[in-house]
């Protein structure tokens, strides 16, 4: 298959690719850019293990094909924090439990971020299901929904 | 406590986990790194009468192919059961098994590759269903030719005491029931994932997703005939196991095979569905049970008999088949007990062990036949159970050495807290109350390798920068064994937890683990660091108090600093490093656990013993529509005994995980297959509980201090889910008045019942 050059600014840095046309946003992160936060845990869209930014908006990257993405802001997990202080949603999935495995946390954290950003209003049943397409294994969520829910207190004060 | 044991921990590496920085295998990438396809079985049962792989060797990007042929030596996690090849040999068991591997420059290529190899296979005699293979069969027909009597029956376990069967016959009050369990798998979130390297001094280095380093380290060097010293597993960050990625697999013997012949780096990454179709996951089981009691509601017998569908390999299997049996002497006193296991192989992907391994499916028919044993003698069900409790420090039917017991204190609480008394029985129509318990082992007392070593071994340094490193082969798989390490080094030895750190599973720096697996890691690993910490204080101790003079036993560690009441002596803790050090720098002190000498003489009498067992009570509250059929947990409040938590944080999420997989099988989550072929190996069709599915969690730790358990300290990973399934269940027959006897409770089976029941 020939390859086709492309574009792609992520976490604010602009790269400039060769990708194949069928090959997806998360292939191109993890494989080309070395960006291994961002996990593949189904690669059929249902698992939400791979959820990135996309200007500002949740995406499964493994759905995404790359060629979609010139011109558009990506944003990964390490993108999120600067690697160094944590955003409140990472913080409170530490400190309460939010996480185990850890496999599944990027993409909650993804999801959780832009979330609490949009809808600084939040109750315990929204939160639930804003999440309702972040399949953990571990926590049962109950640890997940309780750290965003604290998250979105203190994004308030 | 005056450190950290007891206290709610984050995980030591949660920051990582949390900003994507943790290194799971496939995220590791080396130069020159080849990948890895399969070809898989597309037969469930066939002789491979061709592979043909000339064309595919040709194919632009492909380097190596590997072939049954060419690892030809049987394996298994089990001594007992080494009846699976890295690849077919001469012929297929089931739909998806490896028949040959490429490795090749890209993964697009190696898939290529893979598509250019030829076969031909001539189907046999297929065994889809655990009955098909209980039947006789022609010879050339068996699914492998070691099973007797030319049937396809893996392991018959069976035990029996005092002779149930006739108390049952001629007992008062009896209860009967037909079980059928669907199969679920583990579903973890990373997908199995292994990187070889075949390093410059002739040895191997295999990093894996795996639970069990030292069984795939001893597999490893049996089916590639490579010396156990020339070999290291490494276990990195991993995605979840419960009990998935406890077997050492074929793709871990394939792909360090390819990077010994083509001496690169060798990476292979499954796919979901490829995930889905290695399973090892909890055995579809069909059972029939009685338990009778007197007229007191004191229970007198149980008798079952138990068929268990294997698949086509062993994986723990002959484990399995006595745990459907032998975890059911508990946490009830049952003086008549027998039971029947037999484990069939049939012509599917294999089972295995899965968190709340062999007893789970069985838990729930005991906990629904004592449901109606209630329901009939018009005893409360709480109070059944009640009557019926082992006592703390007393002995099961077979054996079992019950030591701390908090089980009362577990149905009390959720009793109270759920409001059992107001509402059991007198919720409206379609609401309804459902209690179960339960109880489980902290390791397996035996190991399953029979050798004089201990079943682990820790070792702690002391260096000049006054750091702790804590050397274990214990492998975190999510469930926080690594924190659980630094919590106990720093309790022992007053410091804070930022000065130890751990170096683990890795068998080339680590000493010896058994692994992750029958919740045995915080029992065993936390009873050997505590004692591998507190020798490694001992000998600070026995430094400081020659040099100042003073008694060992009037020292104190504590605050980061070693003081004596009158503080004639109060050190820092870097004074303290240097003073222990002085004329002979940098040691190690070593702690390790081998499990008491329990259990009965007679055969079996070795499975499910444990030095302890954690004990649990749920009840459930749901909602089941009439007219729908579907079942709706609204909340689950649960009490386990976890003798002390060493960090309740870790503790409740074990509870609360176990609900979450517990409520799945209940409700949604089952294998279908068609042919013997799985149909629903995606995350679209295999339905497990999302957030929105989750029901509202009441979590109650009961702290029994048990007196073998580091600090008291048993397991708290698998137990807790044993009680949730019944606890629905008995829920919905309380909600709707229909016994659910098959599981998951899906809405067209309540239907049926509901309908049945007009």
């Amino acid at each position: 298959m020939s390859l086709i050059q492309t574009k792609l600014t992520v976490n604010g840095y602009t790269h400039s690719l060769l990708v194949n046309a069928d090959e997806t946003l998360l292939f191109t992160l993890r494989e080309q850019l070395y960006l291994t936060g961002t996990k593949e845990g189904c690669n059929q869209g249902s698992c939400g293990s791979c959820t990135v930014l996309i200007n500002g908006k949740p995406v499964l990257s493994c759905m995404t094909p790359t060629l979609r993405c010139a011109n558009k802001k990506i944003t990964t997990i390490e993108g999120i924090s600067g690697g160094e202080t944590l955003h409140l949603v990472q913080k409170y999935l530490v400190s309460d439990g939010g996480l185990q495995c850890g496999f599944c946390t990027p993409g909650v954290v993804m999801t959780a971020v832009p979330y609490l950003e949009e809808n600084p209003d939040v109750n315990r049943k929204e939160i639930k299901e804003s999440l309702s397409g972040n399949l953990c294994r571990c926590t049962g969520y109950k640890k997940i929904i309780d750290a965003v829910e604290n998250a979105s207190k203190e994004m308030k004060k | 406590m005056k450190g950290p044991i007891g206290r709610r921990t984050p995980f030591i590496d949660a920051i990582d986990k949390a900003t994507g920085q943790a290194m799971y295998t496939d995220d590791y990438k080396f130069p020159n790194m080849l990948f890895v396809r399969f070809l898989r079985s597309t037969k469930s049962h066939a002789k491979i009468k061709s592979l043909d792989i000339t064309e595919a060797e040709s194919y632009p990007g492909v380097v190596a192919i590997a072939t049954g042929e060419d690892l030809p030596i049987s394996f298994g996690v089990l001594p007992t059961s080494p009846d699976e090849t890295a690849m077919a040999v001469k012929k297929v068991r089931y739909q998806g098994e490896i028949v040959a591997a490429v490795a090749a420059e890209t993964i697009e290529s190696a898939q290529l590759g893979v598509e250019k190899i030829k076969i031909e296979y001539e189907s046999i005699t297929e065994f889809i269903t655990p009955q098909d293979s209980l039947h006789k069969c022609e010879p050339d027909e068996q699914i492998h030719p070691h099973t007797k009597n030319n049937k396809n029956i893996h392991k018959i376990a069976e035990l029996r005491f005092n002779e149930p069967e006739k108390e049952i016959k001629s007992a008062s009050h009896i209860q009967t029931g037909k079980f059928k369990f669907a199969g679920v798998t583990h579903a973890f979130t990373e997908p199995h994932s292994t990187l070889a390297i075949w390093n410059r001094d002739e040895t191997l280095t295999v990093i894996s997703a795996t639970q069990v380093p030292h069984y795939l380290h001893i597999n490893l060097s049996k089916v590639l005939e490579l010396p156990l010293h020339k070999i290291q597993v490494k276990k990195p960050s991993l995605g979840g196991g419960f009990g998935g990625k406890s077997d050492p697999f074929p793709h871990e013997m394939i792909t360090s095979f390819l990077a010994i012949k083509t001496k690169r780096p060798v990476k292979c990454t499954f796919s979901r569905e490829e995930v889905f179709i290695t399973h090892h996951g909890r055995h579809p089981t069909e059972m029939s049970m009685s338990i009778s009691c007197d007229d007191d509601g004191k229970l007198t017998a149980l008798d079952t008999d138990i068929i268990i569908d294997g698949g086509a390999y062993g994986s723990f299997g002959v484990v399995t088949s006595y745990y459907n049996g032998v975890l059911l002497q508990g946490p009830y006193k049952i003086d008549k007990f027998g039971f029947r296991t037999q484990r069939a192989y049939t012509n599917k992907h294999q089972c295995g062990a899965m968190r709340g391994h062999g007893a789970v499916n069985p838990r729930y028919a005991v906990e629904t036949l004592l449901d109606m044993m209630a329901y009939d003698l018009k005893i409360d069900p709480c109070e059944l159970r009640e009557r019926n409790f082992l006592p703390e420090n007393s002995f099961t039917v077979g054996e079992f050495r019950i030591t701390s017991n908090g089980i009362r204190d577990c149905i009390n609480t959720v009793r109270e807290k759920s409001g059992w008394d107001k509402k059991y029985g007198k919720l409206p129509f379609g609401s309804g109350l459902g209690v179960a318990c339960g109880f489980f082992i902290s390791g397996s007392a035996l190991p399953i390798l029979w050798n004089r070593y201990p079943q682990t071994v820790v070792h702690a340094k002391l260096d000049f920068d006054g750091r702790v490193v804590i050397f274990s082969g214990a492998s975190d798989i999510g469930q926080g064994s690594d924190t659980m390490l630094v919590q106990i080094a720093a309790e022992e030895l007053g410091i804070p937890m930022e000065y130890v750190q751990v170096e683990v599973a890795d068998t080339k720096i680590t000493p010896v683990d058994l692994g992750s697996y029958s919740s045995r890691v915080t029992f065993m690993v936390g009873n050997a660091t505590k004692t591998a910490t507190s020798n490694l204080r001992n000998e600070i101790a026995i430094a400081i108090a020659k040099e100042k003079n003073v008694s060992v036993n009037d020292l104190y560690f504590e605050d980061c600093r070693v003081i004596t009441k009158n503080k004639s002596v109060d050190l820092s803790w870097m004074e303290a490093v240097e003073i222990a050090m002085a004329g002979r720098g940098a040691f190690l002190e070593s702690g390790f656990y081998i499990s008491p000498k329990l259990g009965g003489k007679f055969k079996g009498a070795g499975a499910g013993l444990s030095p302890a067992y954690s004990f649990g009570a749920f009840i459930s509250e749901v909602n089941v529509h009439p007219k729908t059929g579907e079942v709706n947990v609204v909340k689950v409040w649960g009490a386990h005994d976890c003798g002390k938590a060493l960090n309740p944080l870790s503790v409740e999420g074990q509870i609360e995980g176990s609900i979450h997989m517990g409520l799945g099988q209940a409700v949604s989550e089952e294998m279908w297959y068609k042919n013997g072929q799985q149909m629903n190996a995606n995350f679209l069709d295999y339905r497990i509980p999302y957030s929105v599915d989750t029901p509202d969690m009441d979590i109650t730790i009961i702290e029994s201090n048990d007196p073998e358990g580091p600090y008291g300290a048993k397991e708290a990973g698998e137990g807790p889910i044993h009680p949730v399934l019944p606890s629905i269940g008995n829920a919905v027959y309380d909600a709707v008045g229909v016994r659910m006897m098959e599981l998951p409770i899906t809405p067209d089976k309540v239907l049926k019942k509901l309908k049945e029941k007009v």
